[in-house]
Parts: structure tokens; C-alpha cells; sequence
């Protein structure tokens, strides 16, 4: 269990002893940075860059590395950001109900402006990316460790007097932190308890190849979005030379909207655990790594606790189920607030202590992964689901779904609904069906699979969730007819522009300038002209950028100027073009200087 | 062996008309074109020049291609550059001041009112009685220097401080030839 998760932000020295510790414990590896400084952090509330440097030294990197990894998540500091850094979740989900009125609230009873920290070193509050709790939310996350679900103004104003009377976040009312699962709809994968080490012992007498083969023969495709064969993935991996093998599970659930990696984790953790172990026999590893996403880290302790408890049941650890040479053991690696490491290869960048910047592909990871050797890195779901084809056998689950996306899928459904949760349903089940099942009314569209995934207007709510028609990594966000789709597509514009690496030009410089032309929009300057600049920017960064973050950064500008243009056409202000600012304005600190009020003095602005 | 007399009476093809205009800048993207050197011999046959620091003509009328060079300081450039985009079917910005303010804008990270204080009210050496220029005359600097694609629509960009005489040249026949005019690898100068 982790002893600090109290408030520990200090403008005081650091403790170099505890320091020591520290990096005694992590072995003094450099692969280990960002486990590093994320732990440093925990203890001192920031990184000084004196401590950066003596990171630095103990690990054998220079300083400029250091600062460059730290520099590249947001939740690593440089500089002190109060003993309670809140930061409220952002995604629309939460906007839709109300946070950004909530923030300004909190801001106002604490005296601080957003962003920045109050003078007394107290308390620093910001917005973040979804924090995946959009079922339960507003939510906020406190000195990212604790997660304040389901806030309301009474509840903002309880927040507020317990960080002027000091008391530590540990001490906050129990039921604030409680998480629900909110499992609406349970199928195989929520609905058959299994018994843990089952999945193992159906793998173990099968042998390795025959699993394989079960698992190419259920045709189980990657459940992170992409829908990659998962049998070719682990078979590929199985082939590639390389002095050790690696499991990897992405639980960096960052797509806005999607929390059913945070229920399977919370509630089927072991179904994971055996996935990655089944995954780990077929592909020859024996060292499996969790992907655990910055926002859930309040899950480490529960989760290192069922990792302990099935080493101690033989299912993790040496010789496995007695199967001499069958060792394999999982270690969880802990984000720190970067969307971009959800991608594989940037994701294998960060678990090496890099910056999470995405590599070029080919290689791939199942040849050049985790240290230069073959890595399989699967979804959480995907591993779930291989624990149950490990059980029932590829063909039984090659029954479920459709030809061509087998078994069943889950679903984070949030939004504009009566019942909003987790729904777990057959692949080809149509949207209608899920909107019925989750009391939503009066729908104007879906956003189905998150911002980079596709918003799905009321004509087309017959189509079926499947690859074959609409994919999805399991976000489904509902919004009905009071809700503008200009601001939703703008919030996601926002999104990107904020998680964008920096690394390539097109994604960098582009998602700035799509949410730029946005809020010139939303501030009632836009002409024909920003639609069709926006037409364009989404051309340019779908062939020009580096990975898929910036490819599938225009996804909801592009769905939403097709289904939804009179929401972007009542904002235009003229055919023609307009700028984004006053002119007329921009003459005001002149005028008040030589004191002109004579007509040269003014700019026309309506021409 | 007689030639035929063209079925049609021919014309020669009508001159395009060209505008040029220095706002925020230093005339070095002037200097830059007029580096195509005899080129220009070949370029008068089939342009016309309209206002221009060429021709010293001070309106500028309907013409086919505007080259702006420079971004916005002050009033008098924001008329000049509506005015352009008024009269020229297509409006081109010309290096890097054009396109991002360049150099004039940095003053972008300073406060107007402090420059103009500074400038004209304490700076040692002033004459008794010195003030900020008020006189209606005076075109007023605006609060931010602008790059003109933030004010008036641009069609086409060319970039470079300066752009190289050849871009100049590849882009004014690419565009006179109908073709759309396309820079390439070389031409294509951020500095």
C-alpha cells in the first residue's frame, strides 16, 4: 500500500534519503523513469529540477533527458502546484453536466483563478482529459490519487472548507471516493463467473500451439479499436526471434468516454491477469507488464493486491500451476496523464522510461517492442475475452457475433440517457437496441467510440456496432436534441489539441489551429471561409501526420460538418471572410494614448 | 502551297494586371523580385503593372494579382490591404512578414502603451514638451501587429525572407499560365 496519499506538495527541500530509497527499490533502472518520477512526485508534491538532476545521476542519464521525460506528461510538475492540486474531468460528458459552472465555483469560494496556484501555496485547480467516469461524473481527481465522483454545488462548497481547514484528502467523506460499476447489461464476458486459474489449466492441457489455434479459430479481433486478429498478433510475436518475449496489457483507457477497462479492472481483475498469462504460455514470456492509465491510479492497491493473492495461489511466479518451466509474472506500470500512450509503440516509449512519442511502424511491436524484443500488447478486454476462449474454446466463441467480429463487446455508454453504464452485448447488435436498453430519449446522434471514433446521426441509429460496419474501442456517448454538436465537435477539438505529443508538425501545429478556427466560430466571427480551412486542415493531418492521434483528430469536426452543418452554419457571421477579432479594438490603446477620437482614428468593422 | 488566313480574327491575349504593395515590411521581398533581373523584360509582355512602387501610382485598381508584402502595424495598413483585397481577383501574401508579422511583430510581447511611452514621453534626450504624435494624420499603430491572412482572405502564400527571385518568377508564370502555382522543394524558404 502506498503511504503517501496525503498532500505533500512543499516549496521546502526534498529528502534525499527518501530519494535513496526510492531509487534503491526501482534498482536504480533507467527504464524505470517514469515509475521514478511518478513516485518521486507522490512524495514531494513536484520535481525540483535539483532532484530531476540527482535522478539523473543515480539512473546514469543526463538532466536534459530527465527534464525531457518529465516535461511530457501532465501529471509530472516542475514547479510547486499547491498541497491540493484538483483538477476536474473535461469531456463533454462532464461539460453536459455542468463541471465548467463547478470549477468556477470552487475557483471563486478558494479565491484562485484557474491554472494557477494560490498564493499561499495551498491549492491549484485545472480541467484534465477524461477521467473515465463519465457514468458518475461531474468528477474531479485530487493530487492525482483520489477521485471525487457524482460533485454537485453542495458538494463543491464541502471541498472547498475542507482545503481551507487543511484536512487531508484520506480524511474526505469515504463515500465520495466510492466508485460504482454500473454494470447495466452483463454477456459472457460480466455475466460467467470463472474460477481463478481455470483458464490456465484448459491452456496448460491444450499445450501452447493448440491455443493458438483456439485463438485463431475464434477470430477474436483487438477490442482497443484497431480490431487487429489477436491469434495472428500472439502468433506473429510467438515467431519472432528475440532473447525474451513480453506480454503487455494497454489499460491506458484515455479516449474520452470510455470506462469499461475501469470496471473489468475493478471488478474482473482476474480474468485480465489470466488473459495475460494464457497470452504469455502461447507466446513463450515471462514477464507480462499492466499499462495502468495515470487517472486510475487509485486502482494500484487493489489490483497489486489480486496480483499478490495468485502468485500466492501458484496462477503467477515460478512454475505455474506446478508446469516446470512455465514462469511468468506481472508488474504495473503507473501513466501519468497522456493520452498518446494508449497508442502501442508510444505506450512501449513510456514503459522504457521515455517520452510516450510513437514510433515509426513497421517494426512492429510483436518483433520490436518492450527493449527491442517481441512484445504482444493487448487491450484489457481482449485479454479478458482470451481467458474465456481459453475456457470454452475458439469455436464457441466464434458463434457469438457476427462472421467477421466474433464474441461480444462492451460498451461505456454515458451522456443523454436514463440509465447510463456498462452494457455488454453481442457484436451487430444495432444502436437502436442500445439506446432503448439505456433510456435515451429524443437522440440526436452518437459518438461511437470516442472523439477519434464516429458520430452517428438519428437516420443511420439502424447500423450495427461490428468492424464491418461501425467500429468502436467501447465509448458511446449520447447526445438528444438540446445539445449542439458544433460545441461537442469544438470540446473535442480541444481535446486533441491538448494531448497532441508535439513530436510532428502537422498533428502539433494542425489540432492548434482546428480548435482556433473553432472558437472563431463559437465566437461569432466565422465565414464560409473557416469551414472550408477546416475541410482542409482535416485533409492535411489525415495524410501528413506522424501516428493515428493526429489522423483521427479532425474524425468528429469531419462526421459533425457532414450530419450537423446548420450547427456550424448559424455561427457564420458572413460568406465572406471575417477576421477573428475587432479591428476597430486593436486601435484602442492608441487612440487612449494620443487621445484621438477623430474618424481616422477608427477602423470600420462592418464592411 | 498557300498559308490560310485564320478562321477567326486573333487578339493578343490581354495583359494581367499586377499590384504590389509594401505594409509592415522592408521592401527587401521588392528587392527580391526585382532580382529576376532580364527576366522582367520577358515578364512586361505579359503583365501590366498597376499600383506598385514601380509605377508610383497610389490607388490601386481592378487588377488580376495582388503581391502584398508586409503584415499590419497600423491603420492605414489595414485600409490599404482591404482596398487590395477589394480590387485584386487574387491576393498573394509575400514572405514572412506577410504571413506571421515576422519582425515588426516583435513588439507582440510588449504593451502598445508602454512602447509609445517610453518612445515619446521618457526616453533620455527629449526636447521640452514632447508628446505621442497626435495628428489626425497619422495612421494609429494597432495593439498587435497581424499577419494579413488574419484579416482578409489570402489565396496563395510565398513564403521566405525574402522568397528567392525564382519562386517569384515559377510562381507569377505558373499562375499566369493557368496552372496552380506550386513552389516545390528549394523554393520553398522559411528564413
Amino acid at each position: 500500500m502506498s503511504t503517501v496519499s496525503s498532500p505533500a506538495s512543499t516549496a521546502g527541500p526534498w529528502q534525499a534519503e527518501a530519494l535513496d530509497a526510492l531509487l534503491a527499490r526501482r534498482g536504480r533502472d533507467p527504464h524505470a523513469l517514469v515509475q521514478i518520477l511518478r513516485e518521486a512526485q507522490a512524495m514531494h508534491g513536484w520535481l525540483p529540477r535539483d532532484m530531476q538532476a540527482a535522478i539523473a545521476d543515480a539512473l546514469g542519464l543526463t538532466l536534459a533527458h530527465v527534464e525531457g521525460v518529465a516535461s511530457f506528461y501532465r501529471f509530472f510538475h516542475d514547479r510547486p502546484v499547491g498541497r491540493y492540486r484538483v483538477l476536474f474531468s473535461d469531456n463533454i460528458t462532464d461539460r453536459m453536466l455542468g463541471n465548467e459552472a463547478l470549477l468556477l465555483d470552487l475557483c471563486r469560494r478558494l479565491g484562485v483563478q484557474r491554472g494557477e496556484v494560490r498564493a499561499d501555496d495551498r491549492v491549484s485547480i485545472d480541467f484534465a482529459s477524461c477521467t473515465g467516469l463519465c457514468d458518475q461524473g461531474p468528477a474531479l481527481l485530487v493530487n492525482h490519487h483520489h477521485v471525487v465522483t457524482r460533485l454537485d454545488a453542495a458538494r463543491v462548497a464541502q471541498i472547498a472548507a475542507l482545503i481551507e481547514s487543511r484536512v487531508p484528502v484520506d480524511e474526505w467523506p469515504a463515500d465520495w471516493f466510492a466508485i460504482v460499476d454500473n454494470v447495466q447489461r452483463a454477456d459472457v464476458l460480466l455475466g460467467t463467473p470463472l474460477q481463478p486459474g481455470a483458464a490456465i489449466a484448459a491452456a496448460l492441457e491444450r499445450g501452447a500451439d493448440s491455443m493458438l489455434d483456439e485463438m485463431k479459430q475464434s477470430n477474436l479481433r483487438g477490442r482497443g479499436g484497431a480490431g487487429f486478429a489477436t491469434g495472428q498478433k500472439w502468433s506473429l510475436c510467438r515467431a519472432a526471434p528475440g532473447a525474451e518475449h513480453y506480454v503487455v496489457c494497454n489499460a491506458d483507457e484515455g479516449e474520452p468516454g470510455t470506462f469499461k477497462d475501469r470496471v473489468l479492472l475493478a471488478s474482473h481483475a482476474d480474468p485480465v491477469f489470466e488473459g495475460m498469462t494464457v497470452a504469455a504460455l502461447v507466446v513463450g514470456a515471462r514477464r507480462g507488464l499492466v499499462y495502468l492509465r495515470g487517472e486510475y491510479r487509485y486502482l494500484l492497491e487493489h489490483l497489486e493486491a489480486v496480483l499478490q493473492r495468485r502468485r500466492e495461489q501458484h496462477l503467477l511466479g515460478a512454475s505455474i500451476q506446478g508446469r516446470a518451466g512455465f514462469d511468468f509474472d506481472i508488474e504495473i506500470h503507473v501513466g501519468a496523464g497522456a493520452y498518446v500512450c494508449g497508442e502501442e509503440s508510444s505506450l512501449i516509449e513510456s514503459l522504457e522510461g521515455k517520452r510516450g512519442t510513437p514510433r515509426i511502424r513497421p517494426p512492429f511491436p510483436v518483433e520490436h517492442g518492450y527493449l527491442g524484443q517481441p512484445t504482444t500488447v493487448n487491450n484489457v478486454e481482449t485479454y479478458c475475452a482470451a481467458t474465456h476462449i481459453a475456457l470454452n474454446g475458439g469455436v464457441w466463441w466464434a458463434g457469438i457475433g457476427t462472421p467477421r467480429s466474433t464474441g461480444t463487446k462492451i460498451h461505456s455508454v454515458s451522456g443523454d440517457c436514463e440509465r447510463p453504464g456498462i452494457y455488454e452485448y453481442p457484436f451487430g447488435t444495432s444502436i437502436t437496441r442500445i439506446l432503448e436498453d439505456c433510456g435515451a430519449r429524443d437522440t440526436q446522434a452518437v459518438q461511437v467510440g470516442g472523439p477519434s471514433g464516429v458520430c452517428i446521426s438519428a437516420f443511420e441509429f439502424g447500423r450495427r456496432i461490428a468492424f464491418e460496419d461501425v467500429p468502436t474501442a467501447g465509448a458511446f456517448m449520447v447526445f438528444d436534441r438540446s445539445r449542439d454538436m458544433f460545441e461537442v465537435a469544438r470540446n473535442f477539438a480541444h481535446f486533441f489539441a491538448h494531448e497532441s505529443c508535439g513530436f510532428c508538425t502537422p498533428c502539433r501545429v494542425g489540432t492548434a489551429l482546428v480548435a482556433k478556427r473553432m472558437d472563431k466560430l463559437a465566437a461569432g466571427h466565422g465565414s464560409r471561409h473557416d469551414v472550408e480551412v477546416l475541410f482542409e486542415l482535416d485533409k492535411l493531418m489525415h495524410t501528413a501526420t506522424h501516428c493515428g492521434l493526429g489522423g483521427a483528430a479532425c474524425n468528429p469536426l469531419r462526421d459533425t460538418i457532414a450530419k450537423f452543418r446548420p450547427a456550424y452554419e448559424q455561427r457564420l457571421k458572413s460568406l465572406h471572410f471575417e477576421p477573428a477579432f475587432d479591428l476597430d479594438a486593436e486601435l484602442s490603446i492608441a487612440r487612449a494614448m494620443t487621445h484621438r477620437d477623430d474618424p481616422a482614428s477608427h477602423l470600420e468593422t462592418e464592411r | 502551297m498557300t498559308t490560310l488566313a485564320p478562321l477567326y480574327p486573333t487578339h493578343q491575349p490581354r495583359k494581367l494586371k499586377v499590384a504590389t504593395v509594401s505594409l509592415a515590411g522592408c521592401f527587401g521581398c521588392h528587392m527580391s523580385f526585382l532580382d529576376i533581373d532580364e527576366r522582367i523584360l520577358e515578364l512586361i509582355e505579359h503583365v501590366e503593372f498597376d499600383r506598385s512602387p514601380l509605377t508610383d501610382i497610389k490607388h490601386v485598381g481592378h487588377c488580376d494579382i495582388g503581391l502584398i508584402e508586409g503584415g499590419l502595424c497600423n491603420s492605414e495598413n489595414v485600409e490599404v490591404l482591404r482596398d487590395f483585397r477589394k480590387h485584386c481577383k487574387t491576393l498573394v501574401a509575400v514572405g514572412a512578414c506577410a504571413i506571421n508579422g515576422g519582425l515588426p511583430a516583435q513588439r507582440n510581447h510588449l504593451d502598445l502603451g508602454e512602447i509609445l511611452q517610453d518612445v515619446y514621453g521618457s526616453r533620455t534626450g527629449m526636447s521640452a514638451g514632447s508628446a505621442i504624435p497626435n495628428d489626425p494624420e497619422l495612421p494609429l499603430p494597432l495593439n498587435k501587429v497581424h499577419p494579413i491572412h488574419e484579416v482578409v482572405h489570402v489565396d496563395y502564400f510565398l513564403p521566405g525572407c525574402p522568397p528567392p527571385a525564382d519562386a517569384f518568377w515559377r510562381f507569377l508564370t505558373d499562375l499566369m499560365a493557368g496552372r496552380t502555382p506550386h513552389l516545390g522543394h528549394g523554393l520553398m524558404h522559411y528564413d
